[in-house]
């Protein structure tokens, strides 16, 4: 039977190659041989030639090498019953036709400008429903996501679903396993996007359900992102085959869905994807190819029902996912917290200016409260009419033996995402600026107020079980009751802030790792401080303790700092041991307090990346939502991909938005009085601190001193910038030394 | 003249019994060349067989002919008793050591004869890197580029402060110069061993048995095996083991790798095979022998637009070529030229009356070939210089590489010239079966998932999870003691409806293609249904066709590459792979043996072994060795014996290394992620 694919799909390999070589030729005789093509905002050229091959299509002209290269690749087609064998040719054949989809996309990119909306949502008003390639900004942020495990792989759908219910019921399906879905190519003109558009499915990056391109050739954008994810995290060389291929394998759990009949370009790209390790899983009568070997399990599963899809899909390829069972009228899980409820899906809103919203957490003993008791004090949705806003107090009391006044705010935290994971409601904010948006689809579901509190409790013993032994919630909506409740929240966060303020890398003995990020970038070890919060943004010392007292075993691990090996650049003999043997012997050493001598390394999801700036004898920092060029001479994502990957690049270092703030960022080579640049965003963004610390460091107005993009992009642009405002870094002492 | 000789023969014949055709092969096409052969009254190997039984003696390895007191027989008979074994030459030889010393005689035969074809190929490229001889190239770069670090010769050289790619010639010339020191450096061990796996170089390492210069370890048991030297047998078979390392990891390793450079590495060809490839119309040129390095040449020639003129200026419609035993492998393997038969065949071939030119080399060639010739038209060309034929009819044609294509189109225009003096009598059976050929190490690599993820773990993975219940190479002679081909096939077909997926090599190999196991659809006849699925998953036949007799060193090197690619087996001797020789003729397959068990893999052989007259020095080998390097050796007499033998052994194998049960399917959540190795 696997004689029938091999079969196909060479022979779709070869009418790939050739229609692409046929544009090529068209591409050469419009426009100069030099012309620019690439995909919009990414360091990775067309990522997977650059990351197979090592080969940089920058211009038309370098198109040519990796289209003669598949070309070559093409093997004999399978003649008789006397056949040579095929498994080689196949999944060769596989490659060419995707190396021809990737240059077929870029030519896309090239001859239709507008083809593809450069951005995170669709304009389904506009009639923009195909995304195309994800940008690196997209691409680092989802990453992430990718490395933490809150997305646990992705499923790539090509074709149609018989009726745009199963399409819907598919999606969402993968959408409560926390899946990243990603859409390419029709089935006789119809799409899984536009099905799920007509089933009112909202679709987008936000929802995990990324509508590539209608062509099967757009599913090698998929391809790109998880091969930028190995060069990215992984640290993989690109040209590394090898590595690329069996890191896709090992580490990112794909698979494709083929919705319909499977024709020979289909054939051709699925052979392509088992060079992955991603299998295909198809609905039609296709040929199986069971055994094992180049993927974890199957290679290719046909005949699968529609509502035995997922289970099947995720089972052949060895991914293991949980849903949350939780007792709410609506799905819930990580696929809805970047869905929004807009205007005209709005039923009812609680905070976001209108009226107060608050949250608190806090610790209670174990008598005083009842476990899984939520109570709604005041009128509920039910109660209200559409379009109206009211005030809404989250009161969660926790008991635990274990449970500590320093996990309170930790806890509080998830309340925005938990709150977000139910299907039609929004959370924005946190605290007492907290916004809640409720859509009219969940509220026709049944969704009352009092879900919110079952969710949180759910969830608060489903993933801090090892501290939470009691959870109780309560939910005011009566204007008093909130006022009083957020009275006495802002009494605690102020308490709170100043316990964390005070709190020094030299006033506690034990730091904790964090190699959260190992999945992906397995030479990579992250050490936090009190000073020094995680790179990724997402954990502060304190999320590590919490969390090493939830999972003991967990990736974060307490170091004792040991021995202070330099007080200036911020080096201990206890954290060299620890991540010496972490990093598996890839890393020695490393300094928290400096970016030029034997900085920390990066796994490659930092938030920012400081850089030196010599001439101006100071530094700079971009964050990744900022996409410009900076005065370094690299963009952040080409910043990212030059350090990714759990090495340590002196010169540079990553870094999370808050650390810029915090009193030990790079300390050594002068601190935040070094800092001559940065993106606008990222300075409105941490404004306040900036000032604050500034005044701190006897400079109250280094905010203004800071050059941004308005200024210039370029060392040259700023520099009589810096001098009409007198920065301090250029009376400092030199930053090289 | 033709005439009286077959007249002679036929009156000789008379007084002799005739072998049943079918109960001497499973081939039809045998069959019927038998059954042609008596009717012109000419004998074959099968009847000899009929009319002559082996020594009862010598079957059992106690004949000792050393000295000039002897020969002393030391039969093992059945009214010996279990009283102690008293038997002694006159010198006090015991039974052990006697049946020791003719072992490790044919092992140093069977190692001379590999090594030696690995002299002459080494000599050869030695002429081509020194630029000597130019009919012949250095073909597969890459090959050259692979095996130049285990000879240390470097493949890059510093210019300028930058390592740049060294002068291919260059590389030539050191690897020549090294490869052909093997046979008689002084000093040193071989250098191919660090080629073999790490904790099988610790063992021969610790028993003293890496091996010296190969010709030294040759020397050494011819002179530890004469007359009152080695009277241990463990001792004696210590040395066996030393020396037939240097043909399997020294000479036969080193012809097969330099041929590949010389000749190219085979990739998977589609061709025919049996005596049906013979075409009446044709000029049929046979090449029989084991050395590569003519042939080649007479490939080219007869390829050669003005040789094919000449054959047709003959009246000949082409010129077909047709190997036979190993040289036919290896024209098989690189050229897709069919091979028209096995080693039993030989005789059949020109009594078709169709073969125009019979070119042989060394080993394995009958001097029956010369009486049988003599009753046709056939030319019989002899071209080594160590191997010639006293019959007058016998033509000898000295080959010389460095004039190896005028040797090559001399003996070409030989047999076209031949063409017209075809008598009547030809018939050739038209039987003959399609085959898929040329596997070789990096070829099955390749075909385990293509450029990018070509990988033996494909089969590690397979072997792990069941589908492949492990490995069984099958490889060897043919012997006229028993039913042509049934062992071969028999036992084949067993292991593979059994999932063991069959490597096979030499006339094995060649069997294998008549019955139509080298195809991909036996896959789905025969096949138990996990093998079935493989092989359907990777288009390949059931049973691999990986060359000659040198070429189980690929099935070494194959092994060892499933070691490097990952999998719960850290040496040979973990992995559940086993190897048979059913029909095993020639000492060479006991050097094979020999290596192949010290290798760490137990080694079947069909029929017996001539040691059952000493039991405690077999028990040595079936046995005892095993402590030593993990593997021993066996014998089966039927080939369902054979095969339930093998199949315990990859079971048992399975059992240690913990895959005897099914595999669960693991889901990996994020957790089991974060522990993952880095790579």
């Amino acid at each position: 039977m696997s004689r029938l694919v091999a079969f196909a799909a060479i022979q779709g390999g070869y009418n790939i190659v050739s229609k692409v070589e046929g544009m090529y030729k068209k591409a050469l005789e419009t426009y100069n041989a030099d012309t620019k093509v690439g995909f919009p905002n990414t360091a990775y050229y067309l990522p997977v030639i650059y990351s197979l091959l090592g080969l940089k299509v920058e211009t038309l002209e370098d198109m040519k090498k990796p289209l003669d290269f598949a070309r070559g690749l093409l093997p004999p087609h399978v003649k008789g019953s006397h056949h040579l064998p095929y498994l080689g040719p196949l999944l060769d054949a596989g490659m060419a036709a995707l190396f021809a989809f990737e240059i077929r996309e870029a030519l896309r990119y090239l001859n239709e400008p507008d083809f593809y909306l450069h951005s995170e949502d669709i304009d389904q008003e506009a009639g923009k429903i195909w995304l195309g390639a994800a940008d690196d900004t997209v691409f680092r942020k989802r990453g992430v996501e990718f490395v933490d495990g809150s997305a646990p792989g992705f499923a790539a759908i090509v074709g149609a679903a018989p009726s745009p219910e199963i399409a819907k019921l598919i999606v969402e399906e993968y959408q409560k396993r926390s899946l990243y879905i990603f859409l390419a190519a029709n089935q006789n003109g119809t799409t899984v996007a536009e099905q799920l558009l007509e089933a009112g499915v909202q679709i987008g990056w936000n929802t995990r359900i990324v509508p590539f391109g209608p062509d099967i050739s757009s599913a090698i954008f998929a391809l790109g992102f998880a091969n930028r994810a190995t060069m990215a995290f992984g640290g993989i060389k690109p040209g590394d085959y090898k590595k690329v291929l069996l890191y896709n394998k090992n580490r990112i759990f794909a698979f494709v869905n083929a919705l319909g009949d499977v024709n020979a370009e289909w054939a051709a790209a699925a052979a392509g994807c088992v060079n992955w390790g991603f299998p295909t899983i198809a609905d039609t009568d296709i040929p199986e190819i069971l055994p094992t070997g180049i993927c974890t399990y199957e290679h290719v599963v046909a005949n699968v029902k529609h509502e035995d899809m997922v289970q099947k899909s995720v089972e052949v390829r060895g991914l293991k996912v949980s849903v949350s069972k939780i007792d709410i009228p609506c799905a819930f899980g990580p696929a809805y917290e970047g869905e929004r409820v807009r205007g005209a899906d709005l039923f009812c809103q609680m905070g976001g200016g209108k009226t107060q919203a608050t949250e608190l957490v806090k610790l209670a003993q174990m008598n005083e409260i009842e476990d899984g008791k939520v109570e709604v004090i005041g009128p509920d949705i039910k109660d209200v009419k559409p379009g109206e806003a009211f005030p809404l107090g989250i009161y969660v009391q926790i008991a635990g033996r274990d449970f500590q006044v320093d996990f309170e705010p930790i806890l509080e935290r998830q309340i925005h995402h938990l709150i977000n994971y139910i299907q039609g409601v929004m959370h924005i904010g946190q605290r007492d600026i907290a916004w809640i948006r409720v859509g009219k689809a969940a509220v026709d579901k049944g969704f009352s107020l009092k879900d919110i509190g079952v969710v949180l409790h759910a969830k608060f013993h489903q993933d801090f079980q090892k501290i939470v032994d009691k959870v109780q919630v309560t939910l005011y909506t009566k204007k008093a009751d909130v006022e009083k409740l957020t009275k006495r929240a802002r009494g605690e966060y102020k308490t709170r802030d100043e316990r964390v303020e005070k709190m020094t890398d030299e006033s506690v003995q034990t730091y904790y790792s964090c190699t959260l990020c190992q999945s992906f970038a397995p030479n990579h070890v992250c050490t936090v401080s009190p000073e020094r919060t995680g790179l990724c943004g997402a954990y502060n010392w304190m999320d590590c303790k919490a969390s090493f007292e939830i999972n003991p075993t967990g990736p974060n691990q307490p170091i004792e700092k040991g021995e202070c090996l330099d007080t200036v650049l911020g080096q201990w003999k206890g954290v060299n041991e620890f991540i010496f043997k972490a990093s598996r012997g890839a890393v020695t050493h490393y300094n928290f307090y400096s970016m030029i001598k034997d900085p920390m390394t990066t796994c490659g999801c930092c938030e920012a990346i400081a850089a030196t700036l010599p001439t101006c004898n100071g530094i700079m920092t971009v964050h990744r939502d900022y996409t410009g060029e900076t005065p370094c001479g690299m963009k952040f994502t080409t910043l990212a991909g030059v350090m990714g990957g759990g090495a340590s690049s002196p010169g540079f270092v990553g870094h999370s938005k808050f650390n810029v703030t915090q009193g030990k960022f790079l300390l050594g080579d002068g601190g935040l009085l070094r800092m001559v640049w940065m993106p606008k965003s990222l300075k409105e963004e941490i404004k306040d601190r900036i000032i604050k610390r500034g005044a701190a460091l006897g400079c109250p107005n280094l905010y203004d001193m800071i050059a941004d993009e308005t200024v210039g992009i370029t060392e040259e642009e700023i520099m009589p910038f810096l001098q009409k405002v007198g920065h301090p870094a250029l009376s400092m002492p030199s930053l090289l030394g | 003249m033709a005439e009286e000789a077959k007249e002679k023969v036929v009156k000789v014949a008379k007084e002799k019994k005739l072998a049943d055709p079918v109960a001497a092969s499973i081939d039809l096409a045998t069959q019927i060349m038998i059954k042609r052969a008596q009717e012109l009254g000419i004998d074959t190997v099968f009847d000899r067989a009929e009319n002559m039984k082996p020594c009862n003696i010598g079957i059992q390895g106690t004949c000792c002919k050393v000295c000039a007191m002897g020969p002393c027989r030391l039969p093992l008979t059945k009214s010996a008793g279990d009283g102690p074994d008293e038997r002694k030459g006159l010198c006090g030889a015991t039974a052990n050591t006697i049946a020791a010393r003719n072992f490790a005689r044919m092992v140093a035969a069977g190692t001379s004869a590999h090594s030696d074809h690995g002299r002459t190929v080494a000599e050869v490229f030695l002429s081509v890197a020194r630029k000597e001889s130019h009919d012949y190239k250095i073909k597969d770069p890459l090959r050259l580029l692979q095996i130049a670090p285990c000879f240390d010769v470097a493949t890059t050289v510093e210019v300028d402060g930058q390592t740049v790619d060294r002068e291919i010639d260059e590389i030539a010339l050191e690897v020549a110069e090294k490869a052909i020191a093997e046979w008689g450096k002084p000093e040193g061990t071989l250098s191919y061993l660090k080629r073999a796996p790490q904790p099988l170089q610790d063992k021969w390492k610790k028993h003293g048995v890496e091996p010296r210069a190969i010709d030294r370890e040759v020397v050494d048991i011819m002179h530890r095996t004469t007359m009152g030297v080695d009277q241990d047998y463990k001792n004696i078979v210590k040395q066996c083991t030393r020396a037939s390392l240097a043909d399997g990891w020294g000479g036969a390793m080193m012809a097969t790798d330099l041929q590949d450079v010389m000749f190219g590495r085979p990739t998977p060809i589609q061709s025919e095979v049996n005596l049906g490839i013979m075409k009446q119309d044709h000029v049929n040129i046979l090449i029989h022998g084991h050395e590569p390095v003519l042939s080649e040449m007479i490939v080219a020639a007869s390829q050669s637009k003005e040789m094919i003129d000449h054959a047709k200026s003959v009246g000949a419609k082409g010129i077909q070529l047709g190997g036979i035993c190993c040289t036919g492998n290896e024209i098989l393997q690189r050229h897709g030229v069919p091979p028209a038969g096995t080693f039993l065949q030989q005789e059949l071939a020109i009594i078709t009356g169709a073969c125009d030119a019979m070119v042989v080399d060394v080993q394995c060639v009958f001097q029956n070939l010369a009486n049988v010739a003599k009753c046709f038209h056939t030319k019989l060309i002899t071209t080594h210089p160590m191997a010639k034929m006293e019959q007058e009819n016998v033509i000898h044609i000295e080959f010389d590489e460095h004039h190896a294509m005028e040797d090559a189109k001399r003996i070409v225009r030989m047999a076209i010239d031949n063409f017209k003096n075809r008598g009547a009598e030809v018939m050739i059976p038209k039987i003959k079966s399609t085959q898929i050929a040329g596997f070789g190490v990096e070829s099955i690599e390749y075909h385990l998932g293509g450029t990018f993820r070509g990988s033996y773990y494909t089969l590690n993975d397979n072997i792990i999870n069941g589908r492949i219940r492990g490995l069984g190479a099958v490889v060897g002679c043919n012997n006229a003691r028993t039913q042509h081909n049934n062992f071969h096939i028999t036992l084949v077909k067993e292991l593979i409806k059994n999932d063991v997926l069959v490597l096979t090599t030499g006339c094995a190999g060649i069997a294998c293609g008549m019955h139509g196991m080298l195809t991909p659809e036996t896959a789905g006849v025969y096949c138990g249904p996990g093998l079935k699925e493989v092989c359907e998953t990777v288009g390949i036949p059931p049973v691999l066709h990986l060359g000659s007799c040198v070429d189980n060193t690929r099935i070494l090197l194959a092994a060892t590459e499933m070691i490097k690619a990952g999998g719960p087996w850290k040496d040979l001797c973990d992995i559940p792979a086993v190897g048979a020789a059913p029909e095993w003729m020639s000492e060479k397959a006991i050097a094979i043996g020999q290596y192949v068990v010290s290798s760490g893999i137990y080694t079947i052989f069909g029929g017996y072994l001539p040691i059952d007259g000493a039991p405690e020095f077999r028990n040595y080998l079936f046995n005892e060795i095993e402590k030593l390097y993990g593997g021993r050796w066996d014998v089966a007499e039927t080939p369902i014996e054979m095969a339930q033998k093998m199949i315990a052994q990859i079971d048992k194998k399975r059992k240690e290394l913990g895959i005897d049960k099914a595999r669960d399917r693991v889901l990996m959540d994020m957790a089991d992620r974060q522990k993952l190795e880095a790579m």
